[in-house]
């Protein structure tokens, strides 16, 4: 694994025309590697999200260019490139995003039906993510009848359960309070982290700085430095 | 994707309810109010029903068959000398009034029918012979007579009397007969004893009815007959229409249908499509955390697609369902008048395909213009 998860280079990202253009990203260079949880932090309107977007191809970007998992994003087709996020990319949301009328085991299995697998497999399979990440037992609920961290580990398994090689985390414990912010963060580098897959979260959470491999600064919608984590 | 489409629409149970309703609505007052308009148009021909002949012979003013221009004797002679002619007999039709014994009246439509073949005579009895239309002073009277009268004491059996025009009246059988637009009860006797029962006129009979000779179809025999100066004949089926439309172009009653139809349309659009519009506005957030996670956006309309469909079926079918329900609970009272021909159910479940149509559009048009980062927000 020679070349890097995630190249990232000189990418711009503007919104609006004229004199109402606001540069949400501007000249950005980054890599991320395989097997690392690499932390991208930085006030709110930095560019987080923004990177986080064109990063998985759901943005498209003004000028530069991003190779993910060894695709070169500008030159893949919409409906390649939303195959291609169906099958290589996992997302966990800041608001969790599990559909309030399906149980969490049909939460859980939707990525998986959503690349063609049958429901018998996808359900085996989501069941499987689950009941590991401790919720075995709660199949059959729906949504509300979860507490905030308990969905949040809904949406790791969901994140996950199509093995996936790039996760991509959107303050994943904004919603959460301390004690199972830490909890959903342990889950996600126990489950998540493995030597063919990288995990980019984003957040501005310093209480979970400790979970991260390097932690890339941002500010001005520009990456001000990338370090390893001392804390680690 | 398909199964989860269903779950995300049904769990979600008041929209579903609110669409399923709207949409039974719709479907309700579509199929039930044609449904009795077409019943109401069956009436209007119901003499045509109620006496069986293959060609109406008339008076070239007449447009349809509830209104009566009388014929002279002898145009009889002159449709029996038309080639292709097999038969052709007299007709009376009228509306007079018939005295019950206890002095009370009720108008009933006088049918003479040719006092030696008895042609067009009703379909079916079900008490006595038509053939004792013979014996003096005798009538057939219909099953709508048999109501009218016992709402007025008289129980009618046979040889039971009433009197018309001060002649006595001997009912010698009950038939079975489709009930009219007009409303009165079907009085059948013979032609001879027909025109004793109403007053003198020059000008007398009402119909001729023809029947073609073997090779020879009623339409041909028809158009045969009507080169005959002063005459039209038609064929019973082309009658039968003529009178629909007569009823269609000279009445209110399909704009008054027609007004009830499209409110129940516009009110199906209103509220399904409304709704349908709230519930994927509402589940767009994860209608774009499904794009996201690389559900393009022919899968996403197959999904709403589905949903529309579902809640179009089942509300069409609860709709149509109570309509015929309707209908099966009208027919037993013989009233109003109820016909669901296929065609409603084709046009109900062609305007309920349409509403979905439309509210599933609606709905895709957000869906194709929400950018899948918008989760990220």
């Amino acid at each position: 694994m020679s070349e890097p998860a995630v190249q990232v280079n000189h990418v711009v990202k503007t919104f609006g025309n004229g004199d109402q253009r606001v540069y949400a990203l501007r000249e950005v260079n980054f890599e991320a590697q395989y097997g690392e949880l690499l932390m991208m932090v930085g006030p709110s309107g930095c560019g987080k999200t923004t990177l986080l977007s064109v990063l998985c191809g759901t943005l498209s970007i003004d000028s530069g260019r991003i190779r993910t998992l060894g695709h070169n994003l500008d030159e893949m087709k919409p409906g390649e490139l939303t195959r291609w996020r169906g099958r290589r990319i996992g997302f966990i949301f800041q608001q969790f995003n599990l559909i309030p009328t399906l149980t969490i085991l049909e939460n859980a299995s939707v990525p998986l039906l959503i690349n063609g697998a049958t429901r018998k497999v996808a359900e085996e399979r989501a069941a499987h993510y689950i009941s590991e990440l401790g919720l075995g037992d709660r199949l059959r609920s729906f949504p509300s009848q979860l507490s905030g961290g308990q969905q949040q580990r809904v949406a790791i398994a969901r994140a996950l359960v199509h093995d996936p090689k790039l996760i991509i985390c959107d303050e994943p414990t904004a919603s959460l309070d301390a004690k199972s912010g830490h909890k959903v963060m342990e889950l996600l580098q126990q489950t998540a982290l493995r030597p063919d897959r990288v995990v980019i979260v984003v957040t501005h959470d310093s209480r979970i700085f400790e979970f991260a491999d390097r932690i890339a600064e941002m500010e001005d919608g520009v990456v001000k430095g990338i370090h390893l984590n001392s804390k680690k | 994707m398909l199964r989860i489409a269903i779950h995300m629409l049904i769990r979600d149970r008041a929209k579903y309810g609110m669409l399923v309703c709207g949409l039974t609505f719709c479907a309700l007052l579509m199929s039930q109010q044609s449904s009795v308009f077409c019943g109401l148009m069956q009436w209007t021909m119901a003499t045509l029903r109620n006496v069986s002949a293959p060609v109406w012979v008339m008076d070239r003013a007449v447009e349809q068959v509830n209104e009566v221009t009388a014929l002279r004797e002898i145009e009889l002679d002159r449709v029996r000398s038309v080639p292709g002619v097999k038969w052709a007999v007299r007709f009376y039709w009228g509306i007079t009034q018939a005295r019950l014994e206890d002095g009370s009246f009720q108008q009933v439509q006088l049918s003479g029918l040719d006092t030696a073949t008895l042609a067009g005579r009703p379909a079916v009895m079900k008490e006595g012979r038509v053939e004792d239309l013979r014996l003096p002073n005798a009538v057939v009277v219909d099953q709508v007579a048999r109501e009218k009268f016992a709402k007025k004491g008289l129980k009618l059996h046979l040889g039971t009397k009433f009197e018309i025009n001060d002649k006595q009246a001997i009912v010698v059988g009950i038939c079975e007969t489709q009930r009219s637009f007009l409303g009165q009860p079907y009085v059948f006797t013979t032609y001879d004893r027909a025109l004793e029962y109403v007053p003198f006129t020059r000008k007398r009979m009402s119909f001729i009815l023809a029947n073609p000779q073997d090779g020879v179809s009623a339409r041909e025999c028809a158009a045969r007959i009507s080169k005959l100066p002063g005459l039209r004949a038609v064929e019973t089926e082309d009658f039968k229409w003529q009178t629909i439309w007569w009823y269609i172009k000279n009445t209110g009653i399909p704009i008054s249908f027609g007004t009830v139809v499209i409110l129940g349309i516009i009110v199906g659009v209103a509220i399904s499509g409304q709704t349908f519009y709230l519930f994927i506005h509402e589940n767009l957030r994860f209608l774009a955390a499904l794009k996201a996670m690389g559900a393009n956006m022919g899968m996403l309309a197959r999904m709403v697609f589905l949903q529309a469909f579902v809640v179009g079926g089942v509300g069409y079918g609860m709709g149509v369902g109570l309509a015929a329900l309707f209908g099966n609970g009208v027919l037993k009272k013989g009233q109003p008048p109820f016909f669901m021909p296929w065609q409603i159910l084709a046009f109900t479940g062609g305007v309920i395909i349409f509403i979905c149509c439309l509210s599933a559009l609606f709905g895709l048009r957000k869906i194709a213009r929400l950018e899948p980062a918008v989760v990220f927000k």
